[in-house]
């Protein structure tokens, strides 16, 4: 038979055991979760994260007071052993404890309604930021991979890249979001929440970030098979290492410079150029990522390898053993064209 | 046994009467075999069938989640395929949400009800067969899918243009589309069937104010479900029009919208939520007050919350669309009302910590899931007004951290309650009390394992881990949280597993329980364990909310309940009607005999369905010929049923 | 002790007027298929209104009312016919009774032939576009509304002709023509949606 006291110490262990999970792990578990929102590098995740702590915080203060109230209310009073079935036990008349509902729903109450003026008061700051985007970057989710294109007056200033997002740190950048075929969700947490990207209507957003860096994002609604394998990454620069990157996108990349080179190009425009497109060649596809610069992208196939020669190899033999279902079917390739087309995809600087 | 009265001053008789309970026990009993099994109206029989059946389905769920949780013990495995995976998720939600939570709480009100009402039967009795059928035959439906491979693979919520057919060619969201349909047919006359009982079956005197809280909860759920219901079988009908016969609704190339499938699902969603939650915590507000031996504090506030938080409930469904781009106003409004419907739900919590601490707690099993049922309903409402805050949400939502939440709140507020209902119950439904050792251990492994389980979720969410991936790279920080919430789900599912070995060995060797083993003060205690075909002998008569504590309590008006005096009405199944708010008798209703017509509908309109789901349009129109018919001689006028006039009394 | 509980009065028997279990489960069915038409609606107003969608609404201009208003008027013929049955029954006048059913039943029947016509008639078919998939859907809800409710009056209309009912019991005929009158009142809505708010502006 579990008396009070056994009960009494099987809540405080578990209020104990509650209180260590969360908070001992949490500074190491910050450090090493790249996709935590707990902690903020940008005005928008700035003006959410003490929003996002303090009803953490009411939240554990309430479970907390719940627990104690229900195992203060459990030991109070001596529990009746269970009588032989079929017996009448005592029965109470009190009709008192009408005072814990009102008191009770009261505080709950005015916790409730300071969070909803807390929430408003946070949902208008981070709608629209301080001073306006001077760049605004489309990007459309695609299964599974995010076609990222800067949008400009100048229709010759318009470029593509994909996975990866740059922008200068410190000011502000707007973007529109487009589902390129299902619903998928665009989300870097250290910089601000998720917003959808929904076939058939354009969600705008904007992000900053403080200072150069390099952010994960994921997406996060659920969109097929390789919904876990979406990841992209935002490469913070500062203003003048931007403004040379994207000067760099807009050109087109060096000739290949070795006859094996060339063959490769020769070979990717056959192989792949239905598909991907490199800018100043015969490659021109649009259904996968535009590869123009691919040399200086950290990743490939959205976030999920490291770029380097043997990834590419690995990835250009048999994607599916990578990402199943991926899109990219598997390429018929002999030995010496696939190394061919990582010559010169390795020029694409 | 000729019906020759058009009305009649019914007699009354002591519930010590032998012959008057001789007969009838002829008159309501199921025949025996399979004739009974396939034609019982009795609503103890299907309410026990309903908890068999979703307990199965729970059973089944469990072993999804339980591949799942191997697959994301450690990052980088591969021991699903991706395609797997998601049918595993997709099924995992869909039986736990669709096949398990919202039935088993009709099989404990199916059960119950009448009990608790003083009544003999559901108000529908043949419905009641139909609703029972059809869920049994949806649920055969949606997993002869899975088991063929074609189960749902969009998840629950099923989003398009992901469900579209451009994006999903194989016939997955086919089979689930319409066995949803099916199923919410089920729901849908279950939830009327409930809502006249409610209505017309109480027992003489008990006024809406005497009923027990189980009874609002499964009310307010079912009214929900009749206004709710129709919004997802529509969606899923327009959804598989767009599959197979080339409408837009969803078709966003062509105009149609891909929005408008969130708001017709989480318009049903949201309030399904509540469905499947009130009953449960109906079911603690009227099972905690008996082991703290004293009543509910404030039934009146909880009666009126519970309904409070259902309307509420309508008005929150977009709060799942907040990353949708919707503009700021209406964020803001669905956003303080979904931190608000908090108020109502608080209502509960401390009407049941004031029970505690001003009653004499009795330490039983069931009192202990009642009691820590309160600390998990806290965490998952805590986690759900979190969400509720827009700016927090965009951060929080499609992260493991709903996933945290909303198993807090169905495994905390639907199973826990279940289980302990279950051990309080188990008695009544069987005559056999169950092991209050193993209830120890099996209380102790379930909520240990569920904690272990379910609360580092939490963290992991906040740091980050997306929902619905079928594996996570190594280097994110939620690798010790994954192998922690495989660990404590296995445990969690090792005291579910000791919960069944309780049930199996109680009902084979438990105690024998007498008619009221916990002195509890509602009706379905009045009656043997378990009671008969017929209920009660005498229909009482109710003048408290406690009618066995009368003698105790001095809250009963006038000379008080008769329990064991009342009512014969044996010319026939019949049952008394009384009027909707104060339970004034004002006719005598003729009950239905057992029928073959509730199978053979089920049969009939599964058959429509499968018709469909096959293009064997021929098949489909023979399902709905012999639906057609079935309804037809279903409904056919019956003398003994006071559906027609007497021959020999023409006027 | 169980005299002092006994009922003096006498209580009816069976299933009378509205106190029949049935009559209330008809209630709720109407209540349900009320908001199963209410979600439907709320899909064609949902989709008429979305900005920048590449779609008419109505397609093929302005409905034509030719059809459409005459048969709105014989729905509700169709409905005064078995209120008419209704009020006969209720003064035990059987062969009314049956008159009113069956002529209830043939403007039902009228109904579906000439929207039959009108369906004919749309230069559309259900997979042209949303707006005729809504349309299509919509109205074909309606129909099938219409063809359970026809199909219910005849049985109502048979059971009555064999002499099942007079003054006291005659719960089925109340429940069916609560359906019927449900069944009219919905369509009013569904035209009003269709066919009169492309006229009151609701157009692209």
């Amino acid at each position: 038979m579990t008396g009070p006291s056994q009960i009494r110490s099987a809540v405080r262990f578990v209020v104990w055991a509650f209180a260590c999970a969360f908070f001992c792990p949490v500074p190491r578990a910050f450090a090493a979760a790249p996709l935590n929102y707990l902690t903020s590098a940008g005005d928008k995740a700035d003006a959410v994260v003490p929003l996002t702590w303090g009803v953490i915080i009411i939240s554990i203060a309430v479970v907390v007071i719940i627990s104690l109230l229900v195992a203060g209310a459990i030991w109070r009073r001596p529990g009746i052993a269970p009588q032989p079935a079929g017996s009448k036990i005592a029965v109470d008349e009190e009709t008192d404890g009408l005072s814990w509902i009102w008191i009770g729903v009261g505080i709950s109450s005015l916790v409730l309604l300071f969070t909803v003026v807390w929430t408003m008061v946070v949902l208008a700051k981070v709608t629209s930021p301080a001073t306006k985007p001077a760049l605004t970057i489309e990007v459309t989710g695609r299964q599974w991979w995010w076609q990222v294109r800067y949008l400009s007056n100048g229709p010759s200033q318009v470029f593509f890249t994909a996975n990866e997002i740059h922008i200068p740190a410190g000011q502000p950048v707007e973007f529109k979001l487009v589902g390129g075929d299902v619903i998928h969700s665009f989300w870097f947490p250290a910089l601000g929440g998720k917003t959808d990207a929904i076939p058939g209507q354009t969600n705008e957003t904007w992000l900053e970030a403080h200072k150069p860096g390099i952010y994960n994002g994921q997406c996060t609604e659920y969109c097929g098979l390789q919904h876990a394998k979406m990841g992209m990454l935002l490469i913070a620069q500062t203003p003048r290492d931007f403004a040379a990157w994207r000067a760099h996108q807009l050109q087109s990349p060096a000739r290949p410079a070795s006859g094996g080179q060339w063959a490769g190009l020769a070979n990717f425009t056959t192989h792949c150029g239905s598909c991907h497109a490199v800018r100043g060649t015969d490659a021109a596809g649009s259904l996968g990522p535009d590869l123009s610069h691919l040399m200086q992208r950290h990743t490939i196939a959205a976030g999920i390898l490291p770029n380097d020669p043997q990834n590419l190899d690995r990835w250009i033999s048999d994607p599916q053993a990578i990402k199943p279902g991926a899109l990219m079917q598997k390429p018929e390739l002999s030995a010496n064209e696939r190394a061919s087309i990582i010559s010169y995809l390795e020029t694409l600087n | 046994m000729t019906i020759t009265d058009y009305e009649r001053v019914p007699t009354v008789s002591t519930g010590q009467n032998e012959a008057l309970a001789e007969k009838l026990r002829k008159l309501w009993e199921t025949e025996p075999g399979i004739a009974g099994f396939f034609s019982t109206v009795d609503h103890k029989k299907i309410g026990i069938r309903y908890i068999i059946t979703a307990f199965a389905f729970l059973i089944a769920g469990g072993l999804e989640a339980a591949v799942m949780r191997w697959q994301l013990a450690w990052p980088g495995q591969h021991a699903l395929t991706p395609e797997q995976y998601n049918q595993l998720f997709s099924t995992h939600g869909m039986t736990m949400i669709f096949l398990y939570a919202g039935p088993v709480l009709s099989g404990f009100s199916n059960y119950l009800w009448p009990l608790l009402l003083g009544a003999r039967d559901m108000a529908l009795p043949r419905l009641n067969a139909l609703s029972y059928w059809i869920y049994l035959c949806a649920g055969i439906f949606l997993y002869a899918a899975f088991a063929f491979g074609f189960g749902p693979n969009d998840g629950w919520f099923n989003y398009v243009p992901l469900a579209a057919r451009a994006y999903n060619a194989g016939p997955n969201i086919d089979f689930y589309a319409l066995g949803m349909i099916l199923l919410g047919i089920s729901t849908t006359v279950g939830s009327i069937n409930f809502v006249v009982t409610f209505m017309r079956m109480r027992a003489p005197g008990m006024s809406i104010n005497r009923v027990p809280i189980l009874i609002w909860g499964t009310l307010t759920a079912s009214a929900a479900n009749i206004f709710a219901i129709p919004a997802v079988s529509l969606a899923f009908f327009l959804l598989w029009m767009d599959r197979n016969v080339g409408t837009h609704f969803f078709d966003v190339p062509t105009g149609g919208s891909a929005m408008l499938w969130q708001h017709l699902f989480w318009m049903f969603g949201h309030p399904w939520v509540y469905a499947i939650v009130l009953p449960a915590m109906g079911m603690v507000s009227d099972g905690l007050p008996v082991f703290c031996r004293r009543p509910l504090v404030g039934y009146t506030v909880v009666a009126l919350a519970t309904v409070a938080t259902m309307v509420l409930g309508f008005g929150v469904w977009v709060h799942h669309m907040f990353a949708t781009g919707l503009p700021n106003i209406s964020l803001s409004f669905f956003s303080a009302a979904s931190i608000i419907i908090a108020v109502p739900s608080s209502v509960g919590v401390f009407a049941w910590i004031a029970t505690i601490w001003t009653g004499r707690p009795v330490f039983t099993t069931a009192f202990m899931f009642f009691a820590s049922f309160i600390v998990l309903f806290v965490m998952g409402g805590v986690s759900g007004f979190m969400t509720g805050s827009v700016p927090v949400d965009w951060q929080l939502t499609d992260t493991y951290f709903v996933v945290a939440h909303l198993h807090y709140v169905l495994i905390g507020i639907n199973v826990f309650p279940v289980v302990g209902g279950i051990y309080f119950w188990f008695p009544k439904f069987t005559g056999r009390m169950m092991d209050e050792r193993l209830g120890r251990w099996n209380f102790w492994t379930m909520f240990i394992g569920f904690n272990l389980g379910f609360f580092p979720m939490h963290i992991s969410g906040l740091l980050g881990m997306p929902r619905r991936v079928y594996t996570y790279a190594d280097g994110m920080g939620w690798d010790w949280l994954n192998l922690i919430t495989t660990i404590g789900s296995y445990v969690f599912a090792l005291g579910v597993l000791l919960f069944l070995i309780n049930v199996w060995k109680s009902y084979r060797r438990g105690a024998p329980a007498g008619d009221n083993p916990w002195d509890a003060p509602t009706l379905e205690w009045a009656t043997t364990s378990p009671p008969p075909p017929y209920n009660f002998v005498v229909i009482p008569t109710i003048a408290s909310r406690h009618p066995l504590w009368e003698d105790r309590l001095q809250q009963h008006e006038g000379e008080g309940s008769h329990v064991g005096a009342g009512l014969a009405l044996d010319h026939g199944r019949e049952a008394i009607g009384t009027s909707s708010l104060d339970a004034t008798p004002d006719i005598i209703l003729r009950m239905p005999k057992d029928s073959y017509a509730p199978l053979i509908l089920a049969l009939a309109a599964t058959l429509f369905f499968a018709g469909l789901a096959f293009h064997a349009w021929w098949l489909a129109a023979l399902g709905a010929l012999a639906a057609g018919i079935d309804i037809i001689g279903w409904l056919w006028p019956e003398r003994t049923l006071g559906e027609t006039r007497e021959p020999a009394i023409n006027g | 002790m169980a005299d002092r509980i006994s009922i003096e009065t006498a209580l009816p028997v069976g299933a009378i007027d509205t106190r029949a279990s049935g009559w209330w489960a008809m209630i709720f069915v109407i209540f349900t298929e009320a908001a199963l038409f209410a979600y439907l609606l709320f899909s064609y107003y949902y989709i008429a209104v979305q900005p920048h969608a590449p779609h008419t609404f109505p397609e093929g201009g302005l409905p034509d009312l030719k059809l459409a208003l005459p048969n709105t008027i014989i729905l509700l013929l169709s409905s005064g016919a078995v209120a008419w049955a209704q009020f006969n029954i209720e003064k035990n006048d059987k062969r009314h009774l049956v008159w009113g059913l069956g002529i209830a039943a043939v403007l039902g029947m009228i109904f579906l032939v000439i929207q039959y016509f009108e369906w004919a008639a749309k230069p559309f078919g259900l997979a042209s576009s949303p707006y005729s998939s809504l349309y299509f859907t919509v109205t074909g809800f309606h129909m099938a509304h219409v063809v359970v409710g026809v199909i219910m009056l005849w049985a109502l209309f048979a059971w009555s002709a064999m002499g099942y009912f007079n003054r006291v019991r005659y719960a089925h005929i109340h429940i069916g023509a609560l359906y019927w009158h449900f069944v009219d009142a919905v369509w009013l809505v569904v035209f009003f949606t269709f066919y009169v708010t492309p006229y009151l502006g609701l157009r692209t």
